[in-house]
């Protein structure tokens, strides 16, 4: 091994007797690594802030909404949308067992007046379960209780946007606001939850009890929509599986007919997120890659003409014993340690740009000990393989002629 | 005893474009150890092309070469690689030191290529061979900053530094001012009296004088080969100059 240390320990040497040229020869590996490297941290970044936004949605959280979703643009008939009930509600409540809260859901438009400012929004007639299912937590005050639900009881939470608009300096909880002129008590206010991967504001909003916005804000017996969580993400699929069995025979579909309602779980809209930035960063990368190609052609090239420069030189190696092997691992060791070092320089490079642009942007980039081997390793093979046809050559001269070269 | 150097009706024939030219025409020439023996011609007379084949730096077209006893035609490239590196020291009359490189690592060149590690410390060895060509002080020097005797002193110590059976010198004084080209003969008329075998190529009469033995070659054949009367004495002339 003592051989393979002088080789290295040669191979530096010669490289940093031209730092200007080694330098430029191994660009083309620095931009390509980087390039690489911080197009899939941008990519992986991506997928893991949607991947988070998507978990603080709520834990195993399935949504169960009337209608169908349209397949393939064709309508599955006028007479398959059912809207749901509180029935159907209550009913999920009592029939099954894996499922840890269910919600109605409740929307109505609200214009909400309160400590002298007022403040146009959503609301949201939710039950007592609303908060475990959509991983809220509250900053202030405390939740509904299934009493308030019976009693339709006229109280708020409110979302730390509208809190902040309409009580700037002030506590919220206890305070008496208007909705829609209907008179409510903050009882709570909502932790903050920040921007959507969507771009919406998630604390723009106002929580009260679904009988409570049924009947005093919005009027009529059905529900937007239901909001449920799994027991477990394991058995997902069979509280999927319930729910369908409760809400069918709550609407007496008979055994042929199809769903007139849609479930969606928390995980099947990850996965579908989550494939489009994995598609989004492979592509990134690739691209990427392309650069890192280029960076081995330059290799080549310079090597060529370095091995041209050179050609004396080997000669006079050769006269002194070096065999073709001896020039050809010269060569090639030279190529791979460019190469190689081309690929930390372009590691380092990377990580400084992606730590900057998580400090100073608003990008999120996350870099993979994964994705930093691999181009490391494959910076090395780009060495190998566009080393390998200028260290032959260099090999393959003959000592004579290379020694009468000008 | 048997010679150094031994070649049976060596020849050598080039392809031209579509002429043959033939270089050498069947060359004996026997060298036994320390003689130093100058090769004279006019160019093309074949006398480069004598030297790239007994350096093993070619092979001939026909003919045989024993080196040490050993019949060099038989070896495969890289056999021929390790004899130029264990029992040939060159030196030439361009000088071919690496550029950039210190003297210490020009010398110790051979010794890296040396797969058999014959010598133990190279560090120490390639010390010793500057030191033995008089510029033990100049190891750091690079060859930009060597005058042109001092480079070829440095080529000479690279020659020395694996111990060859031989230092064959193509036209070694061919680019010094004849004050540094008898300062550098001193060395090789050392280094023979110490026991090495040298043959020197030179076109130069004087220079061929102070060899022991001149072998004439003309279109590629020996025409004379004869022992050296009144051979010159290198420190003598270098101290004569000096006075003058």
């Amino acid at each position: 091994m003592l051989q393979f240390k002088n080789l290295i320990k040669a191979s530096l040497r010669s490289i940093l007797k031209n730092r200007m040229r080694s330098l430029l020869t191994s660009l083309g590996i620095i931009i390509g690594v980087s390039a690489v490297i911080v197009m899939v941290a941008i990519g992986e970044g991506s997928q893991a802030r949607i991947e988070q936004q998507i978990a603080s949605l709520g834990t195993n959280l399935i949504v169960v909404f009337p209608g169908v979703s349209r397949a393939g643009g064709v309508s599955r008939g006028a007479g398959s949308f059912n809207r749901f009930t509180l029935d159907d509600v209550k009913k999920l409540e009592q029939e099954t067992t894996l499922l840890n809260g269910v919600s109605a859901v409740v929307r109505a438009g609200g214009q909400i007046i309160g400590g002298g400012n007022n403040w146009s929004t959503q609301v949201y007639g939710v039950s007592e379960d609303y908060l475990a299912i959509r991983n809220w937590t509250l900053e202030r005050g405390e939740n509904f209780t299934e009493r308030d639900l019976r009693a339709r009881k006229k109280v708020a939470i409110l979302g730390k946007t509208v809190a902040n608009e309409l009580f700037p300096d002030q506590d919220p909880v206890g305070e008496k606001i208007r909705i829609n002129k209907v008179p409510f008590k903050v009882i709570g206010v909502l932790k903050e939850k920040g921007q959507s991967a969507f771009g919406t504001d998630q604390d723009d909003l106002v929580l009260a009890p679904a009988t409570t916005v049924l009947y005093r804000l919005k009027g009529g017996r059905f529900i937007n929509y239901i909001n449920a969580s799994a027991v477990s993400l394991e058995r997902m699929d069979e509280a999927n599986e319930e729910i369908r069995r409760v809400l069918r025979e709550a609407h007496r579909l008979e055994e042929g007919d199809d769903d007139t309602f849609t479930i969606r779980n928390q995980s099947e809209i990850t996965e579908a997120a989550s494939e489009t930035s994995r598609v989004m960063t492979l592509l990134l990368g690739s691209i990427a890659a392309v650069s890192l190609l280029v960076g081995g052609i330059g290799i080549m090239n310079i090597m060529l003409v370095s091995v041209t420069e050179r050609t004396r030189e080997i000669g006079i190696r050769m006269s002194v014993g070096a065999r073709s092997s001896d020039v050809l691992a010269q060569f090639l060791s030279e190529a791979v340690v460019l190469s190689l070092s081309g690929g930390i320089l372009g590691i380092v490079f990377a990580l400084s740009i992606s730590l900057f642009l998580n400090r100073f942007t608003e990008l999120y980039t996350l870099v993979r000990p994964g994705i930093v081997l691999l181009s490391f390793l494959f910076s090395g093979a780009v060495g190998v393989f566009f080393g390998f046809y200028p260290a032959r050559k260099a090999a393959a001269l003959n000592p004579i002629d290379a020694l009468r070269y000008e | 005893m048997q010679p150094v150097i031994e070649t049976r009706a060596l020849t050598k024939t080039y392809q031209v474009g579509d002429f043959p030219v033939h270089a050498l025409r069947g060359v004996d020439l026997t060298v036994h150890r320390g003689e130093m023996v100058a090769i004279m011609g006019a160019s093309g007379s074949g006398k480069s092309t004598l030297m790239n084949l007994l350096g093993c730096l070619d092979k001939p077209t026909s003919g045989d070469y024993f080196l040490d006893g050993q019949n060099v035609n038989d070896l495969s490239r890289n056999e021929y690689a390790d004899v130029r590196n264990q029992r040939i020291g060159f030196v030439f009359q361009t000088f071919n030191l690496l550029p950039r490189t210190s003297a210490l690592e020009n010398v110790e060149l051979p010794l890296f290529y040396d797969r058999r590690r014959r010598i133990p410390n190279p560090r120490q060895a390639a010390i010793a061979a500057l030191e033995r060509v008089g510029l033990g002080d100049r190891l750091d020097h690079e060859p930009n900053q060597l005058s042109g005797g001092q480079q070829q002193r440095v080529a000479i110590a690279r020659a020395l530094v694996n111990q060859p059976s031989i230092i064959l010198a193509d036209e070694p004084t061919g680019n010094l001012d004849s004050r540094t080209s008898v300062d550098v003969l001193t060395v090789f008329q050392e280094l023979n009296e110490q026991g090495i075998t040298i043959i020197l190529v030179t076109h130069e009469p004087d220079i061929a004088r102070y060899a022991k033995r001149i072998v004439r070659l003309r279109d590629g054949l020996v025409v004379e080969d004869k022992p050296v009367r009144r051979r010159r004495d290198a420190r003598k002339d270098l101290a004569a100059q000096g006075v003058l």
